[in-house]
């Protein structure tokens, strides 16, 4: 038998052996071996003690205490929902807020015969057949046990004939809740969003992040919106009361009773009636407007339509209403602000006239021919001005929106440098503002072509491709935040703000107001020089060039950029807004700014199936900046309508 | 012929070691169906637990010794890539990443680590045990702590804690110095005495983690979270008296106060209902099933049988009085259940698998005496 020595680390360890004491020495790492046997069994037998000791002193001495809290076990904890915080726009108006009703609520696991309890409750509390959806997709989504609302915000009236007959009806009881209201409806739906019932997906989520125990007792949860990317804040810490239960599971008595905190207020950096102004101007029609305070990147506006109405979301929509939302072919639950990706169309030509500057490109410096077509490689790129202006220059490209010259700019500079100077003004990659689900639109570059297709042919770039990037036309799509915050930063010279749609976080318990500071994201390295004249040239858009019908006796100096997106391509043929179905028109683009030496707002509207940038959404730009910069509000409807159908002139066919 | 199969049947197993099981195994039946609220379902889920689980022991079991030191490399090998994999393509449930799918079903790798690592580590002494030295003290402390670093990442401080403990108690009984012993246990209550008392939050530990320890101390700081589950163990063990309430009558188990009560906290029922002596008779059982542990560890012919007889002894204890310490609350919450006896499947396969590695112990002194 072999040797061994027990002693490892320690310096006996080492005891030098030989053939003649191994029996000797082997009885030495026995005898060591049986010692720690020992020891561990002591040590077993401490710590069972210790168990033992302590179960004696819960069992045996201080039994009769924990009997006694057994027996009024009768004391449970119930948890008390703090109130949601409240969300106001920049000058103190209410967005969101809370009040108090009474609800009508079944606990279906207490009660036999739902469907005659129902028959027979609608005898005292009028029940509609959408109440009734709205319950049994409650139903359907909770657990049994779970106390349902059958019908919400009861009047006084209701309450009171309720009460009388309460005892014929267990299972089911009155509650007195908070609600969350949105006083202006649809007005900024998708920046506010909703809350609705937590559900199963919510309670993973919550587990995750070790916040289900203050979740006890709160029904809502933030759903989309600020509502959801702010939960944090808004929710509160919830308290609880330690009350006294009898053997039925009523409560007695309150024992002791630890406050519930309200959740943090919020006060957003939208305003809410220029919001309102821009909801109107867009009234029926589809598009996104996002308006930003360049200085802040604070969001002004933040409009998506169609939209819709929050509140109906709050205790649970009812399927049929649901299904209408859901399957409008006007998808009002698209916010498109955040992430609808359209292409820019020509409202691109001012960051690719920025890239060329920075660049230094020989075009710059150069009058082209401009015979109204570019060939490249074979093929005829058109102009949107037939025949062309004769010759082109860098100034004047942006005003008349000249595609022939960013056609070749976006030749000469490559596809590689454009990708790498529109990334510093984060197209194609999300702007990180406090909203979730941003989408990051699309930069186009031999890179993302490669990861994009599977198919080895398909993951060439073709230089041919990067003729219409210049136009902003081809693989390019972006959200129209995206465009804001473009426009923004290159009035800002530069410098990029991270959009924001949240002032401040105010605590109501102990009045403490938390800034959302203004932090530049990056400042780009360009040259002030550079960004100057790419403002001169949207400024001359303005004055005469494809934006002056909008903005013709404007009262302040504006900068802008029409642009129409292509939806669909016409091979060649001429486009005719008049031969081409509604859904497949171009949609109608517009970026401005004002006032040009100092803007305080930058914007970017989109109207889908607008027609030209001119046409649909440079009026709705026009009357936005209208009413931010003069209060003047937009004219009747039906003059707007007029405005609207104007046909651009000649000059101006641009885009 | 009945009798040639019946002996192939007994020869690998250890009665003493299965009795005592099969004793554990009653009291779990008998309390889980009081515990579940007398679901006969889960109950007879839990039988075939106990069944799959016999049938696995006895199968470690006949595993010759020799074959079980050739295997140790290799199952601590594969349990170490698997947690690897566990954490590049693990499944995360709330807030844990410990799981890999693998089709079929999923499966916990830091399981297999319990009955990996102190084979390894068994393995490893038995092969210097002529010329050791504290080198390879220090290699066996790489050995565990490579595992238990990656446990901890999923994160999960029970099993990393345990799987650590079964490591250390190798080491200790192949002879780590004593003063280090002392050193490392004064670290330890250091370490543990500056994280309660000064509520510093450390890397290692998660946020919910932290908060059971300030939650032990002090209860009432969060009644609605963690500190429910220890006021609720609390108020059940000490209700029940000297005597106990009762089989199916503990109040607080059926008026549903005890969370977690067929799983973790499993024990509370059981102090509940059958007081102070039916926990000193469980403790009795326990230490019966630890001594024929630490027996079979004293009568093993080699190192490698001693060493991995008496970590597995040892774990089992540890279980045992991290479970119930927690539970009555001198430990702080960590999720680890009580032997045997808590519903689960994965605990139970692992801790009979280790069984089986006893009674191949067991059985390889009885070779070498024939």
């Amino acid at each position: 038998m072999k040797h061994r020595p027990m002693f490892g680390a320690s310096s006996r360890g080492k005891t030098r052996r030989n053939s003649s004491n191994e029996l000797k020495n082997d009885r030495e790492v026995r005898g060591a071996y049986e010692l720690r046997l020992l020891a561990a069994a002591v040590f077993v037998l401490l710590l069972f003690g210790v168990l033992l000791a302590r179960f004696f002193w819960l069992q045996g001495i201080q039994h009769d205490k924990y009997m006694t809290l057994a027996e009024a076990n009768r004391i449970s904890l119930v948890p008390v929902p703090p109130s949601r915080g409240i969300i106001r726009d920049r000058n103190g108006v209410i967005l969101a807020h809370n009040f108090s009703a009474y609800t009508l609520e079944i606990t279906p696991s207490r009660i036999d015969n739902l469907e005659a309890t129902i028959a027979a409750l609608n005898a005292l509390v009028e029940i509609t057949p959408k109440d009734r959806r709205r319950f049994k997709k409650l139903q359907d989504e909770s657990k049994d046990f779970e106390s349902l609302p059958i019908k919400t915000r009861l009047t006084d009236e209701e309450v009171a004939r309720f009460a009388a007959n309460s005892y014929r009806f267990p299972g089911v009881e009155i509650k007195a809740r908070l609600f969350r209201h949105y006083p202006h409806g649809e007005i900024a739906s998708h920046l506010i969003g909703y809350i609705g019932r937590i559900n199963d997906r919510d309670l993973a989520d919550l587990e995750e992040e070790g916040m289900l125990a203050n979740y006890r007792g709160s029904e809502h949860i933030g759903k989309i919106g600020i509502e959801s990317s702010y939960e944090r804040y808004l929710h509160g810490t919830t308290g609880f009361e330690e009350v006294e239960i009898d053997a039925n599971g009523r409560a007695v008595r309150t024992l002791r009773r630890v406050p519930p905190r309200p959740g943090h207020d919020l006060q957003l950096s939208v305003d809410i009636k220029l919001q309102e102004v821009a909801e109107q101007l867009m009234a029926g029609r589809r598009g996104a407007l996002v308006a930003i305070e360049p200085a802040t990147g604070g969001v002004l506006a933040f409009v998506s339509q169609p939209g819709f109405d929050p509140n109906l979301f709050v205790d649970g929509i009812d399927p049929q209403t649901w299904k209408e939302l859901n399957e409008s072919p006007d998808k009002p639950l698209l916010n498109r602000a955040l992430r609808g990706e359209y292409p820019p169309g020509s409202t691109f030509k001012p960051f690719m006239a920025m890239a060329a500057l920075e660049g230094n490109f020989p075009l710059v410096h150069q009058t082209i021919a401009d015979p109204g077509y570019f060939i490249f490689g074979g093929h005829r790129f058109r102009d949107s001005k037939a025949g062309g202006y004769g010759s082109m220059t860098f100034d004047r490209s942006l005003t008349v929106s000249s595609d022939t010259y960013y056609y070749q700019l976006a030749v000469q500079m490559g596809i590689d440098y454009i990708a790498t100077f529109m990334s510093g003004l984060d197209f194609g990659q999300r702007t990180g503002i406090d909203l979730p689900g941003e989408r990051p639109g699309v930069l186009p570059s031999a890179d993302w072509k490669r990861k994009r297709f599977k198919n080895p042919a398909q993951q060439k770039w073709y230089a041919g491709e990067t003729v219409s990037i210049g136009i902003g036309q081809g693989y390019n799509s972006y959200t129209p935040l995206q465009m804001a915050h473009a426009t923004a930063t290159l009035v800002n010279h530069g410098v990029a703000y991270r959009p924001h749609v949240v002032n401040r976080i105010v605590d109501p318990n102990t009045g403490e107001t938390t800034l959302v500071e203004p932090s530049p994201e990056r400042t780009l390295p360009w040259k002030r020089e550079n960004s100057e004249r790419v403002i001169r040239g949207l400024a001359s858009v303005i004055t005469n060039g494809t934006g002056a019908n909008a903005f013709r006796n404007a009262g302040y100096v504006a900068g802008g950029k029409t642009g129409t997106a292509q939806v669909f391509s016409l091979k060649g043929g001429k486009y005719n807004a008049r031969n081409v179905h509604e859904r497949l028109r171009d949609h109608s683009w517009f970026i401005a700014f004002a006032p040009v030496d100092k803007p305080r707002i930058a914007l970017a509207v989109i109207v889908e199936n607008g027609g030209f940038g001119a046409a649909a959404a440079a009026p709705i730009a026009r009357k936005t900046l209208d009413y931010y910069l003069l209060g003047k509000l937009p004219e009747a409807p039906a003059a707007q309508a007029a405005s609207v159908a104007e046909q651009p002139s000649a000059e101006h066919t641009g885009d | 012929m009945i009798k040639l199969l019946w002996q192939r049947f007994k020869q690998p197993i250890d009665p003493w070691l299965l009795l005592f099981t099969l004793l554990v195994f009653v009291v779990s039946a008998v309390l889980l169906y009081s515990a579940s609220n007398q679901d006969v379902a889960r109950v007879s889920d839990k039988l075939t637990f106990m069944g799959i689980s016999l049938v696995l022991m006895w199968c470690i079991a006949s595993i010759r010794l020799q074959t079980l030191m050739r295997l140790a490399l290799p199952a601590y090998v594969v349990g170490v890539l698997l947690l690897l994999a566990v954490e590049f393509f693990g499944v995360t449930s709330h807030g844990a990443t410990r799981w890999l799918n693998i089709g079929i079903t999923r499966i916990q790798p830091s399981e297999l680590m319990r009955i990996a690592l102190p084979l390894m580590l068994a393995w490893y002494f038995h092969l210097h045990e002529v010329h050791l030295n504290w080198r390879h003290f220090v290699v066996g402390a790489l050995l565990i702590v490579l595992p238990v670093g990656l446990i901890l990442k999923q994160p999960d401080l029970g099993t990393g804690l345990l799987i650590t403990s079964s490591g250390f108690y190798v080491l200790f009984f192949a002879g780590l110095s004593w003063r280090l012993i002392a050193a490392g246990a004064a670290a330890f209550g250091g370490l543990a005495y500056v994280v309660t008392h000064w509520n510093l939050c450390i890397n290692i530990l998660h946020e919910y983690q932290c908060r059971r320890v300030a939650t032990m101390l002090d209860p009432t700081s969060d009644p609605l979270g963690a500190g429910y589950h220890i006021i609720q163990g609390t108020i059940a063990i000490g209700s029940g008296g000297w005597f106990g309430k009762g089989w199916l009558a503990g109040t607080q188990t059926h008026l549903d106060f005890i969370p977690e009560r067929t799983t973790d906290f499993i024990f509370a029922v059981y102090g509940e209902e059958f007081g102070l002596v039916g926990n000193a008779l469980l403790l009795l059982l326990y230490l019966l099933v630890i001594a024929r542990g630490l027996m079979i560890s004293n009568g093993a012919s080699t190192t490698f049988g001693r060493l991995l007889a008496g970590s597995i002894a040892l774990n089992f204890f540890t279980y045992v009085f991290v479970n119930m310490g927690m539970v009555s609350g001198i430990l702080p919450v960590v999720g680890v259940p009580l032997p045997l006896i808590s519903y689960g499947g994965t605990s139970m396969v692992s801790i009979l698998a280790s069984f089986g590695l006893l009674m191949s112990v067991q059985r390889d002194r009885k070779l070498m005496k024939g």
